[in-house]
């Protein structure tokens, strides 16, 4: 079942990654997705929430993918443009204990969501990218986490960074809390990857939750 | 590359040749040389006037691609590689057992869902198949006229290409297809709920759940998609749905050692199966490289079994056939060939 959303804002934030906002009518848990679709009858895709729980704006970060159906249009949505949106659902969710939260490209959407619901406590982020504009959110998670957010990148370097993949700095690692939960959301080949270098470095399989991009 | 012919619909064939011009009928004719006949081009069609076969020529491909290997288990289990579009490989595996031949196919280059246990979600996603990839795996192996049953079971998930799978069953199972009953195939699902509904709607063909384990805790550790399409809202999409006497649902539950064999898990599936027609079909897990989970015995594969049936459950043990070459349950992956 969709209901009818009105865009309130469509923001490139880099080239190919947009931030869209339409008004909140639900109420969600931070981590959760919801379907959009362009027509009521239309197929809907899957995105994870942006935004936090209390604010009235309901976001959605999302790369645009120029040989897809759904992202394209979406980009060429004006202000007060409707879409179709589902009722929120998933059970990726997060909580207030000490966790790892990993993320590639737009996966950092739920964690963005879990830091402005205030779930940003006793966590560490490690976030990739190819590009350093491509770190949206750089000075809120900076602010909150301070040391414990790692941006990884591929394409570019700079102090301030760690030069190459996510999976990179995790396979370099001497030591990794087996306590801690471990939360991934990305691309398959990432998570896959994260999950395998994770497993063997001693995380029991149980301790990672995984978010995948339908 | 050309167009392939093998794949599409009557539909499609028949404005394919509305658009070269010729008259509509020669779909259906093409249909028959395609899915009921055995040629390799379109010069042995030879009830299409010169001008279709040259057109025809010009622009297309018939589309059949035989497999570049083939290894043989010591139970007779066959795996085939066949290649896909852009370098890539896929695999087929050939299960005989008595009279009956199982065939069970790729829908996609590699998978995207990353279930713990599986080989294919190891290697990532590389692609989806088309209708004639899918059908290709079919069509093109020495075996094709002895099987007896289909199964959308080989790389990838086949409701995340849900448009290609449709096209392929409609092809196995129309008049003017291969004309296979919709009883002797299976397609099987992690449980995508709004592709699992279409596909309900739009198929005749049975269908397999992988289900693993009644807990939802314990699934979100093993299959991803538990996290956006919970079991217990499958399910419930399941009890609403009539499948009717002929159709059937089942249930694949992979054991794991120490895992999900317990006796909680019993009660639990049979709490949450209440309501359904369905079976169980038990999967003895396949261990795979650098995995945390592991095979269960024996005895336990029947005691679970058993007790499920007490449970008034019909459950069954699936053979694992074709371990051996790598061709068994859980086991087939190209990631070698996709990473050169």
């Amino acid at each position: 079942m969709t209901h009818p959303a009105t865009i309130l804002f469509t923001e490139e934030l880099s080239p190919g990654i947009f931030l869209i906002g339409f008004k909140r009518t639900f109420d969600f848990v931070a981590g959760q997705v919801i379907g959009i679709a362009i027509k009521e009858n239309d197929a809907r895709r899957l995105y994870s929430i942006c935004s936090g729980e209390k604010v009235d704006e309901i976001w959605i970060l999302y790369k645009s993918v120029e040989e897809g159906y759904l992202t394209p249009q979406l980009s060429d949505l004006e202000d007060g443009a409707r879409i179709w949106v589902t009722a929120p659902g998933g059970e990726f969710t997060g909580d207030g204990d000490p966790a790892v939260w990993i993320a590639s490209g737009t996966g950092i959407a739920p964690f963005y969501s879990m830091l402005r619901s205030g779930l940003g406590d006793n966590k560490i982020l490690l976030h990739g990218n190819r590009y350093l504009e491509q770190f949206h959110f750089y000075d809120e998670f900076h602010e909150a986490l301070g040391d414990h957010y790692v941006r990884c990148c591929t394409g570019e370097t700079d102090d301030r960074v760690y030069p190459g993949r996510v999976t990179d700095y995790l396979k370099e690692q001497q030591e990794l809390d087996p306590t801690l939960k471990y939360y991934l959301c990305g691309s398959a080949d990432m998570v896959i990857e994260t999950r395998d270098i994770l497993i063997s470095k001693g995380i029991p399989f149980g301790h990672i939750i995984s978010e995948i991009y339908f | 590359m050309r167009e392939q012919l093998f794949g599409k619909t009557l539909e499609e064939l028949q404005a394919l040749s509305l658009n070269l011009g010729l008259p509509s009928y020669t779909g259906l004719q093409l249909a028959q040389w395609l899915y009921k006949k055995e040629v390799q081009s379109f010069d042995e069609m030879t009830n299409l006037s010169k001008k279709a076969r040259a057109l025809l020529g010009e622009g297309y491909d018939v589309g059949y691609r035989d497999p570049v290997t083939v290894q043989e288990s010591v139970d007779g289990t066959r795996k085939y590689l066949f290649p896909a579009r852009e370098g890539k490989f896929i695999e087929t595996a050939y299960i005989p057992e008595g009279n009956r031949g199982t065939v069970c196919v790729s829908s996609q280059v590699g998978c995207k869902m990353g279930c713990l246990f599986c080989m294919t979600g190891k290697q990532g996603f590389q692609g989806n198949l088309t209708s004639g990839e899918i059908l290709n795996q079919y069509r093109s192996i020495p075996e094709w006229k002895t099987i007896t049953n289909l199964v959308y079971m080989g790389m990838g998930e086949p409701l995340d290409n849900l448009e290609e799978v449709l096209k392929s069953l409609e092809v196995l199972t129309s008049e003017w297809g291969f004309a296979l009953s919709p009883r002797r195939i299976t397609v099987s699902t992690i449980g995508l709920i709004p592709a699992m509904m279409e596909f309900l709607n739009k198929s005749l063909v049975h269908l397999a759940v992988s289900l693993h384990t009644p807990f939802d805790e314990e699934r979100r550790q093993l299959m991803p998609v538990q996290q956006v399409y919970p079991l217990k809202e499958v399910l419930k999409e399941i009890k609403s749905w009539d499948f009717g006497r002929q159709r059937r649902v089942s249930f694949e539950y992979i054991l794991f050692r120490d895992f999900n064999d317990s006796a909680a898990h019993v009660n639990e599936l049979s709490r949450i199966l209440h309501g359904i027609r369905c079976r169980i079909n038990l999967i003895r897990f396949h261990p795979i490289p650098d995995t945390p989970l592991e095979s269960p015995d024996e005895e336990t594969m029947n005691r679970f079994k058993d007790k499920l049936n007490a449970k008034g459950i019909t459950t069954t043990i699936r053979a694992s056939r074709g371990q051996d070459i790598w061709a068994a349950c859980g086991l087939l992956s190209t990631k070698k060939l996709a990473d050169t």
